[in-house]
């Protein structure tokens, strides 16, 4: 015999997008996280050498002919920043049933992220290394190329939320706040690589 | 009314009438190959863990068998015994103890939380799909000379893109459950009202986001490192060096986390009663997910204790205790609530919790020994002492997902296993596990090398060890596959087994028996832990 429960009322509007993207962010911080301190080990337990001006004891970790392009890293952060004010405005926008404006923001999010995609690449090509020149080069690509990924993902999520945006579901906010919050966590795991990878090398 | 009943019409495959048999078979799979639903996907998982534990177990039973002569005959190349080593171990993690118990609550947790599906559950049909494409492609490179310590350049890369996808296939999967757990709860559950399982299933599968993510990150690491530079970590001799700590403890305790639950929920019914300390089971549980942070950390938190301060002895007791201590308590804490839940019950004779407790007290042994071996003074470090807390603990998590399959499977197939079967399954496994391990634990102490299968000599009978050992593993894999025979005989053509077989308290086993495709026609009210116990005539409840 099956038991009859009484039915419950209506469950409250579900979050279930934004939740499941907060775990996938919080995954993605721990892959970036986990890499970033495999990369600091390294960096850590490489041994001393002389400093190019012969001054200091340095860790001989990045190799010295190796320039990083810092002008584009650092762009980069403005261009994350701007990144995260789109996704901003495509919440308030479909919070608002502001379709058109939702779909712009999504439109100017997506271009932003090809931009810093754009910008992740652009420092492969300035800094001319290759991905078997040694450790150091394996690593960076490794760990770059998996922000890279990440941000392509991003974009992934940014056109499904702009297709759904077009075709009249601008209203989503569950799918417009948890796209905006994989664009928060992709801005702040930026900032860790840029500051362990990029800034102090 | 919340319930409907289908036995009449059963499953979702499109019907086929008229055509082929090779159409209906054809589409038979595609419906299982595409099936959003949670139990197919569920089934999936389980069927293919328990085969891969079968063959995983013969491994370990050949690999028992060449250590008997340690400077004699020998069945294996020398050359393959490091790849097979591997291969044991990758197999029991990534394809047994995982895909288990992530297949158990995926196919139960959304019935127990009154819930039509599971969230983004094509999700988690595409994590099914990474996870085995991944897996295959793993030991597939091993059996062509890659993996660690493999020969082949391009089959170690292939090894590592496996166990990558593998990985990103097992996260999908769990992303799936755990919103779940957190989004798709029946009105008036709470997450302190929700289901043990379906606690364990949130704790473990947060344990397991943890950890995952981190092997990922090191996978790719490893990949671009040996395929293009070989310069930073060692190359195919270091992949062990860097990943081993997946398929080593405590790692191994995060993917048996949600086994824990399993039991302490068939415990709680076995008892016929609500459960006066459910909370404490509660605690339990997400103590032992906290084994994550040993595994995240990467790192063996050992004693050394050896001429040092007492400051020093007391801060390497702290991360000891936290990441290797404290997960033991957790199934400590379980085990003891839960016989005492029976002995202040009026405990029922229910075969799925024999394979399930013994199980359970497996791990249990298990992380003792991990306790022990870290003890520095005590020289079991590198010996087959670790191998045997492997043992322990993998091959106790798959007698929990036996007891598991026995005590769900009237909900997912619709019929029962004889309970003889199960008892008598349960006990052959028990001793199974027990022969493959507690000799390697004696060896250990007599300084027998881990991962070799010879060049080692010891004052005592190291064949009498090796043999019981042997012994052990091909027992464990005679059980596994008289266990799918049998659920396959009894999930087929068994005794039908009713809507509430076990005389229930939670929220699945008020569908019908197979449950429903959608499970609910609407999402039912509960207003405490046990919503059955509240509407069964009164004097059900012992």
């Amino acid at each position: 015999m099956t038991h009859a429960l009484p039915a419950g009322p209506q469950p409250a509007p579900r979050r279930q997008v934004f939740i499941g993207t907060g775990l996938v962010a919080g995954a993605g911080a721990l892959l970036i996280g986990g890499m970033l301190s495999i990369w600091l080990r390294f960096r850590a337990n490489a041994p001393l050498r002389t400093s190019s001006d012969g001054l200091y004891q340095i860790k001989d970790w990045l190799p010295e002919a190796i320039k990083i392009p810092e002008v584009i890293t650092n762009v980069n952060l403005g261009t994350f920043t701007v990144i995260c004010i789109m996704a901003q405005w495509a919440v308030y926008s479909s919070r608002r049933h502001d379709s058109r404006h939702t779909t712009s923001a999504l439109g100017l999010t997506f271009l932003f992220g090809l931009a810093a995609i754009n910008a992740l690449v652009t420092t492969f090509t300035q800094m001319e290394i290759g991905v078997a020149d040694g450790a150091y080069q394996s690593m960076f690509y490794a760990i770059t190329g998996t922000m890279i990924a990440l941000v392509a993902g991003g974009l992934g999520y940014t056109l499904a939320a702009l297709f759904k945006s077009i075709g009249g579901r601008a209203t989503n906010t569950d799918l417009m706040s948890a796209h905006a919050l994989y664009w928060y966590f992709l801005a702040a795991a930026y900032v860790a690589v840029w500051f362990v990878v990029y800034v102090q090398k | 009314m919340t319930t409907f009943d289908t036995h009449a019409s059963g499953s979702h495959v499109t019907s086929t009438s008229g055509s082929s048999a090779i159409g209906a078979f054809l589409a038979g799979v595609a419906a299982w190959a595409t099936t959003t639903d949670h139990k197919r996907i569920g089934r999936l998982f389980i069927g293919l863990a328990l085969i891969v534990g079968a063959a995983g177990a013969a491994i370990g039973a050949l690999l028992g068998f060449e250590r008997i002569s340690a400077d004699g005959y020998s069945l294996l190349e020398s050359n393959t015994i490091e790849q097979l080593f591997s291969l044991y171990r990758v197999a029991l993690a990534f394809g047994v103890a995982i895909p288990l118990m992530l297949g158990i609550a995926i196919a139960v947790v959304p019935l127990q939380l009154g819930s039509k599906s599971l969230a983004f559950a094509r999700l988690a049909m595409f994590g099914f799909w990474m996870w085995l494409a991944g897996f295959v492609v793993a030991v597939a490179s091993i059996g062509a000379n890659g993996g660690p310590g493999g020969g082949n350049a391009d089959m170690v890369d292939l090894f590592l893109l496996g166990l990558g996808i593998c990985a990103v296939g097992a996260i999908a999967a769990i992303v799936s459950l755990v919103t779940t757990v957190l989004v798709n709860r029946a009105p008036g559950m709470s997450l302190d009202r929700a289901p043990i399982t379906s606690w364990g299933a949130m704790a473990g599968g947060f344990a397991l986001l943890v950890t995952l993510p981190v092997l990922l990150g090191t996978v790719i690491y490893l990949y671009v490192d040996h395929r293009y530079a070989r310069a930073a970590f060692g190359g195919n001799k270091g992949i062990s060096e860097w990943i081993g700590w997946a398929v080593t403890q405590p790692q191994t305790y995060v993917y048996a986390a949600i086994g824990v639950a399993v039991m302490a929920e068939i415990a709680i019914v076995a008892s016929g009663r609500r459960h006066p300390q459910r909370f404490a089971l509660m605690v339990g549980v997400g103590i032992v997910s906290l084994a994550a942070l040993g595994g995240a950390t990467q790192m063996q938190h050992g004693l050394t204790w050896t001429d040092t301060s007492v400051g020093e002895k007391i801060k390497e007791l702290i991360p000891y205790l936290v990441f290797n201590g404290l997960p033991a308590l957790g199934v400590l804490v379980v085990l003891g609530v839960s016989v005492l839940g029976l002995a202040m019950g009026k405990p029922r004779v229910m075969s799925p919790l024999v394979p399930a407790f013994l199980g359970l007290g497996m791990v249990l042994v298990g992380m003792l020994g991990h306790l022990i071996s870290l003890f520095k003074p005590a020289g079991l470090a590198g010996t087959v002492f670790e191998e045997g807390e492997f043992v322990y603990v993998v091959y106790g998590t798959v007698l929990i997902g036996l007891g598991a399959v026995a005590y769900w499977g009237p909900k997912l197939w619709g019929r029962r296993l004889p309970d003889s079967a199960v008892f008598g399954l349960g006990l052959l496994g028990f001793l199974g596990t027990v022969l493959a391990a507690f000799p390697m634990y004696i060896a250990g102490f007599a300084n027998q090398p881990a991962g070799q299968v010879d060049g080692f000599t010891y004052g005592g009978p190291q064949e009498l060890w090796n043999t019981l050992s042997a012994a052990g593993h091909a027992l464990m894999a005679v059980t596994v596959v008289l266990f799918l025979l049998t659920a396959l005989r009894a999930f087929t053509a068994g005794e039908l087994s009713g809507d509430d077989p076990w005389d229930a308290q939670t929220l699945e086993w008020s569908v019908s028996s197979p449950a429903p495709h959608d499970n609910f026609v609407s999402m039912p009210s509960v207003s405490s832990a046990e919503p059955l116990l509240d509407i069964k005539p009164a004097g059900s409840e012992k």
